[in-house]
């Protein structure tokens, strides 16, 4: 499971993605992060079964966490089905139905944005 | 043999007994039957693609304002279409950038706003003469309105094209969408097994006159269009059609990041199985049709062909480029190219559309060559500097600073024992490197990924990368990446000024200098 963590200026320099692994020993994957003196946006993955526990802990630490349940929104009726998103894809979200309409997987989608700038009729966006 | 005409093809489309199949479906009938029995089986094969093509636009007529306006300059929704024509007419095409949005919108969007019956914001400046006194008109307008409003593009329908990689290690962006540094990805453009121009290459049914699927609506092929080099299977057509009967469905403007804006054109063509032959070709398959993989990281008119490839390949999604898998996608869609060929077999077996007889031939032999340029373009070797000081990896911030100091430039190259570039500072990093009281190795100052420049490369290109990364000089390498030279923006800059200088001084009307260097 993806989540998005966002962590508030105040709390920006804490180390919690380690404390969280080593107090859950959940094997987290950052997919995404963007992180300044202002902010802080991570994209994590997050082992299914340890998911609630992650999640409960980070917010108690203050960290506000958002499950990202469809990373990225395909709209049908603006997709012209070319499929120049896919291969700018480098986890393989994206690739082509049988019918040669396009196929999106939310699960492995970590928001990196590619397709969207790719995509000639901004048919995607970030949800 | 069996032989048909157009006419009796049309009979049966009129009686309701034609037989039509796409040209997918063709490739198993022919190979399934052969070309002879397909031929007696199938009266009419439709092809189809839909694909982003830059050549296309639209003729508009206004009508005329009260009091009359001579429109010198027109904006639709703030994109610019040509106007240098009558008074109230004017040309769209889909690549002209709105003023105020830039690439996000363009003439393509503007077509498609136009079909989708939106109101556009219109505005039009003149001079004013006697006969149209008004000097500046604004209004919103949709396409009901306008009197005429035929698209015509000067080029649709490229046989095959080219598949795009880009070897270096930055992403571009092309109008071949993104392309990710290190071959990461390779696109490619065209129906295959569909492609109109491929399953009539010689243009055998297809010609001047011939009535055609055109973004939904009927439209004609009018001659060859621009580029047209079928002998390269580059073959292309110059098609029309009524703006006002299209469907939005097959017609969309379109943005690639970085390059610009185009429209996404749905065209299809009928094509008559008149004999064996015919058929024959109509059984092309994707494995039959190869083209090439060129390296767009080589910013010139020739660019590096990689490899040849099929399109069976590009459809997998995969294809080998140097032992490596490089995962394809189209920047054309299959799945649209199907719907105008099937949308299209529709037409004509409910007998709304007959099949034309061309008027004229289309050229066989016809070569698209390049620009012919009186001017020649300056290369790096000519404009470089060659006396450029150089610094061992190393080295310290120290050593480095006594150099720029003693020399009197800004960018100092770095290089490891065997002479190799592996990086550069600049004052800049020495001065902020001092600030933060690092006096250390070089090594963690510099820019490792350092932009270059080579010998033969024209300063057009070079330009474009100091303009592109924002910067002000470039090593320049040799093949093993030795360090040759230098190129500062100064260097172009001064080069600029005096070219000028000898254009101006070689105006055939002052004739104060003979020839030019």
């Amino acid at each position: 499971m993806k989540i998005f963590l966002r962590f508030a200026p105040e709390i920006n320099q804490e180390p919690h993605i380690s404390e969280v692994i080593l107090e859950t020993g959940a094997k987290l994957n950052i997919n995404r992060a963007s992180v300044d003196a202002v902010s802080g946006e991570v994209v994590v993955d997050v082992p299914d079964e340890k998911s609630d526990e992650v999640i409960k802990l980070f917010r108690s630490r203050g960290v506000d966490v958002s499950v990202l349940e469809h990373p990225v929104i395909l709209y049908e009726d603006e997709c012209v089905k070319c499929g120049a998103c896919i291969s700018v894809c480098y986890i393989k979200a994206l690739s082509f139905k049988d019918d040669w309409t396009i196929a999106l997987d939310d699960k492995s989608c970590n928001q990196c944005g590619a397709c969207i700038m790719a995509c000639p009729h901004g048919a995607l966006e970030f949800s | 043999m069996a032989e048909k005409t157009v006419q009796e093809i049309n009979q049966k489309i009129k009686d309701g007994s034609v037989r039509v199949v796409t040209a997918e479906h063709m490739t198993d009938i022919v190979d399934e039957l052969g070309p002879k029995d397909a031929a007696r089986e199938v009266d009419v094969v439709t092809t189809g693609t839909f694909g982003a093509m830059c050549s296309s636009g639209a003729f508009l007529n206004f009508g005329h304002s009260d009091p009359p306006i001579k429109m010198q300059k027109v904006w639709m929704n703030d994109v610019e279409a040509y106007a240098g024509l009558a008074a109230v007419d004017v040309y769209i095409g889909a690549t002209q950038l709105s003023e105020s949005r830039g690439m996000e919108y363009g003439g393509g969007h503007v077509i498609e706003d136009l079909v989708a019956r939106k109101s556009i914001q219109t505005r039009a400046v003149a001079y004013g003469t006697d006969c149209y006194p008004r000097k500046n008109i604004e209004t919103t307008i949709m396409i009901d309105d306008l009197n005429q409003a035929t698209m015509l593009n000067p080029r649709n329908a490229y046989q095959r094209y080219n598949v795009a990689t880009n070897s270096s290690d930055r992403t571009l962006y092309t109008y071949m969408d993104t392309l990710l540094p290190n071959c990461g990805n390779a696109t490619y453009s065209g129906a295959g097994v569909l492609s109109p121009l491929y399953n009539d290459p010689y243009f055998e049914t297809i010609g001047v006159g011939s009535k055609i699927f055109l973004c939904g609506a009927p439209g004609y092929i009018i001659g060859e269009g621009t580029q047209h080099e079928p002998q390269n299977g580059l073959g292309t057509l110059m098609v029309t059609g009524n703006l006002k009967d299209m469907n939005t469905e097959f017609l969309r403007g379109a943005t690639f990041y970085g390059y610009g804006t185009t429209l996404y054109v749905g065209l299809g063509i009928p094509i008559p199985i008149l004999n064996e032959q015919i058929a024959k070709k109509t059984g092309i398959s994707d494995a039959d049709i190869i083209t090439n993989v060129l390296d767009y990281s080589y910013p010139r008119r020739t660019r590096p062909t990689l490899r040849k490839v099929s399109y069976e390949e590009l459809k997998s999604g995969v294809i080998e480029l140097d032992g490596k898998e490089v995962r394809t996608s189209s920047v054309s869609s299959f799945f649209m190219a199907r719907k105008v060929a099937s949308t299209l077999k529709h037409w004509i077996e409910s007998g709304e559309f007959t099949i034309s007889q061309p008027i004229e031939k289309l050229p066989n032999d016809t070569i698209f060559r390049p620009m012919k340029q009186t001017d020649k373009t300056p290369l790096v070797k000519e404009v470089m500097s060659k006396n450029v000081t150089t610094i061992r990896k190393g080295k310290s911030i120290e050593d480095a600073s006594k150099l720029i100091m003693k020399g009197q430039f800004t960018h100092l190259p770095v290089i490891s024992e065997d002479d190799k570039l592996v990086g550069i500072v600049t004052a800049w990093d020495i001065s902020k490197a001092v600030a933060k009281s690092r006096y250390d190795k070089l090594d963690k100052t510099m820019t490792r990924r350092v932009i270059t420049a080579t010998l033969d490369e024209p300063i057009e290109v070079t330009a474009r990368k100091l303009e592109k990364y924002n910067i002000s000089a470039l090593p320049v390498i040799d093949e093993n990446s030795k360090v040759i030279g230098i190129i500062t923006s100064d260097d172009i800059s001064k080069l600029i000024a005096k070219r000028k200088g000898i254009v101006t001084t070689s105006n055939p009307k002052t004739k104060k200098v003979k020839g030019r260097t």
